[in-house]
């Protein structure tokens, strides 16, 4: 792992209702450049609550974080968002704005040129694999679940940021779907040289796609890393967690041998 | 159609449908400006809101009369305290108290449907607002308003319908409306005129009603063209008003009349006089009796016909009762300390009088008003609007110690068929009312001098106090029209007919009263 970590949070808490419900609690963690990390964990553990530290959606209690570097409690929030990518649950889209619109929303905001914004949004609806003619005007409404999250996605990218923050993006999809957008996102992650964050409640989604896996349970990280570190931990909520894949992946090697023919 | 009362509404209805226009476009504007900003402000702080849209409706219950009638006393204090300490005035009168009434007016759609609209947005579309990195203007400009437009334009339209209808009260306080028409032809019995000024306030209403569905349809759509054509329409609307308005001189001479038939007809008969001594003259019609007498302070009338009594009654608080010629000339250096000219008298009286059936007096023995007193208790009587709230009626019960059974407030034009028909006892009415003969009614005699003299009097606003011209083309009618006269002409005024219009009965008025 490089020596300085593109996103690090040290000894984050935040709470809520003045204190009554500790949303965070102490967590410490940092994410490498290039990496994909995963955080799993239910509902209320914290999960969400962490990536919204990260570009001060949530402002923190206790603790610092740093993105690139800079503690981010000195940079303007505003600045900092158009610089990190987020991808919203079931897309987040604005549904008064064509898919180009959606897209180019940020670089507008940075003041791109108008012929630039275009040009950028042609090449992100190639990224995300909707065909540009056939989709740069239609509006969210008229898209299927699935192609509003490419757009989602092609919006968190559109003002060419290191880092993508995503709030369980594939969460609403239907498995096939949700299947080819992730690996399709892999890809982008590894082309484009990314830095991401994917908060999700699906710990096979998750250790399918990242590099480490981060459990928050209660506001606390109870385990951080890789598949196989985590197949070797104690902790009976990881266990827990891993027992659905392990069971899913032994009925399906039971069930498809690699030897049997098509 | 072929009633010359069509084509009369018709000649109006540039200047009529014009003020309306303006002071309506003026109004929402106003209402605009101060709405939208104070709604966006309140959207995220509930008491705030809460405040805002409680003082709304209130203003709402407020009826629009009233709300209309209470602007011009304040704006007259106004007025008073920047003339005192400023060194500049304005004119309470007519457009500006009815631009800042209807204003207030359609504050409550607009404040209650923006903030509907602006809280009714997604939150995870405002989320996603911050997060693609909007400052909260921002988000304002770009999502939240486009997104709450519907909404809000449904509260713009409520709110243009409801000032275009309720700019028909602003008659009243000086601002010409199309309530002009309605408001003369209910006085005079001229249905065509009701009929027609609320057709023409309807169909305003409906238009720009669609011109701002139009450019709603225009901004939800990204419809450049639709938005367009309906801010044309808008702009069409508004420039059309503005031309007779420059086409036209403006007037030199006011002349006001309250609202009702024998100040239709005698604000007629003057304004053709002035006319015919080439004097160019206007008149406002239907102003409110507490708003003509300040506006002619003011300046802002030139000249009218008032009352004697009702001035020392109403206007200088006395309850007293003199003797007509003593009363007169009291007043006239009263007046004079406000620097308006007592110019002269008409030549009859319209006095408040009891008025029964004749044959029920008969019947009852009733010739006098001390005659009613025993009977009283059993009887209704029924006034105009401020009949019961004058010092005269207090005057009249103690006098003759009278107390009715039930008391009733109507329309005066209806009043005298409701006391005919037997469904009221007695009414107070106008001594020169024509419609007394009519119905074969009887004045009851005011014994013991209770109702104070009511001399109509002409009144000529401070800055026409050495208008020679203006007095030459008045002189003579004073003294020259008396009780018969008048009374023949208030009833053929009440008539429904082409030949009963305020003007065609003043010429006829002319025509028997003016010199040979």
């Amino acid at each position: 792992m490089p020596a300085t970590p593109l996103i690090a949070y040290a000894h984050v808490g935040k709470s809520f209702d003045n204190g009554r419900v500790v949303a965070v609690d102490d967590v410490s963690l940092d994410v490498a450049e290039g990496e994909f990390l995963a955080v799993v964990g239910g509902s209320g553990s914290g999960k969400t609550t962490l990536l919204r530290l990260a570009n001060r959606l949530i402002e923190a209690d206790r603790g610092r974080i740093s993105v690139e570097g800079e503690d981010v409690s000195r940079i303007d929030p505003i600045l900092l968002r158009r610089r990190i990518g987020y991808v919203f649950q079931s897309g987040g889209l604005f549904p008064h704005l064509s898919v180009a619109g959606n897209i180019g929303i940020t670089p507008r905001l940075l003041g791109w040129p108008q012929a630039e914004i275009a040009a950028r949004v042609d090449e992100l609806l190639d990224l995300v694999r909707l065909d540009r003619s056939q989709y740069r005007d239609r509006l969210p409404h008229e898209l299927s679940g699935g192609q509003r999250q490419r757009v989602g996605v092609a919006r968190a990218l559109a003002a060419k940021p290191r880092i993508v923050l995503m709030d369980e993006p594939f969460g609403a999809l239907d498995p096939l779907t949700r299947d080819a957008l992730g690996d399709d996102y892999r890809t982008l992650h590894r082309e484009l040289g990314l830095t991401t964050v994917m908060i999700t409640h699906d710990m096979t989604e998750a250790l399918l796609l990242a590099d480490r896996v981060a459990v928050m349970h209660g506001g606390r990280l109870l385990a951080l890393g890789t598949a196989a570190e985590l197949a070797v931990s104690t902790d009976a909520y990881v266990g827990e967690l891993l027992r659905t894949p392990r069971r899913q992946a032994e009925r399906l090697g039971a069930l498809l041998p690699r030897d049997a023919t098509a | 159609m072929s009633d010359p009362r069509w084509s009369e509404a018709l000649a109006h209805l540039p200047d009529y449908l014009g003020n309306h226009v303006r002071v309506s476009v003026a109004a929402l504007a106003l209402g605009l400006l101060i709405s939208l900003p104070l709604a966006i402000i309140a959207r995220n702080r509930p008491v705030l809101r809460g405040a805002l849209l409680g003082l709304a409706s209130i203003v709402q219950t407020v009826p629009g009369l009233a709300l209309l009638a209470l602007f011009y006393p304040l704006l007259l204090a106004l007025a008073a305290l920047t003339a005192a300490w400023l060194g500049f005035s304005f004119s309470a009168f007519g457009f500006l108290p009815a631009v800042l009434a209807l204003a207030l007016y359609s504050m409550l759609p607009v404040l209650r449907n923006t903030i509907t609209g602006l809280s009714g947005v997604d939150p995870a579309v405002l989320e996603a607002a911050q997060g693609v990195g909007m400052t909260p203007r921002q988000s304002l400009m770009m999502v939240e308003l486009p997104l709450a437009l519907p909404v809000m334009m449904a509260g713009i339209r409520t709110a243009a319908v409801w000032v275009i209808g309720t700019a028909t009260l602003s008659t009243p306080i000086g601002q010409t409306s199309l309530g002009n028409y309605i408001f003369a032809g209910l006085q005079t019995q001229n249905w065509v005129f009701v009929l027609f000024g609320c057709f023409a306030a309807a169909v305003l209403a409906l238009v720009v009603d669609q011109l701002l569905a139009l450019i709603e349809n225009g901004l939800r759509n990204r419809s450049r063209v639709r938005t367009a054509l309906g801010g044309l329409g808008i702009a069409a609307l508004i420039a059309a008003t503005l031309v007779p308005a420059f086409a036209h001189p403006q007037a030199r001479y006011v002349v006001g009349a309250k609202t009702f038939t024998e100040q239709y007809v005698l604000s007629a008969l003057l304004a053709q006089r002035l006319q015919a001594a080439g004097l160019p003259t206007t008149t406002r019609a239907g102003l409110g009796s507490n708003v003509i007498f300040d506006a002619l302070a003011a300046g802002d009338i030139d000249v009218y016909v008032d009352y004697s009594g009702t001035l020392w009654a109403n206007q200088f608080h006395h309850s007293d009762i003199r003797p007509r010629a003593e009363l007169l000339s009291e007043l006239k250096t009263t007046l004079g300390k406000q620097d308006i000219t007592l110019f002269g008298e008409l030549g009859f009286e319209n006095a408040y009088a009891l008025v029964m059936p004749k044959s029920r007096a008969d019947q009852l023995g009733i010739h006098t008003i001390a005659d009613l007193a025993s009977h009283a208790a059993t009887m209704s009587i029924a006034g105009d609007y401020e009949f019961f709230s004058r010092p005269e009626w207090a005057g009249i019960q103690k006098a003759y110690g009278l107390s009715f059974r039930a008391q009733r407030t109507m329309q005066p034009d209806f009043m005298y068929a409701a006391v005919a028909s037997g469904e009221i006892d007695v009414i107070a009415g106008y001594t020169s009312d024509g419609l007394i003969a009519k119905y074969g009614l009887v004045t009851l005699a005011d014994d013991r001098h209770a109702i104070p003299p009511y001399d109509a009097i002409v009144l000529l606003s401070p800055k026409r106090r050495d208008d020679e011209a203006l007095k030459a083309a008045l002189r003579p009618l004073l003294g020259k029209i008396d009780i018969a006269a008048m009374r023949e002409a208030n009833l053929r005024a009440s008539g429904n007919d082409a030949s009963s219009s305020p003007d065609a009965v003043a010429r006829w008025l002319w025509e028997k009263v003016g010199p040979r």
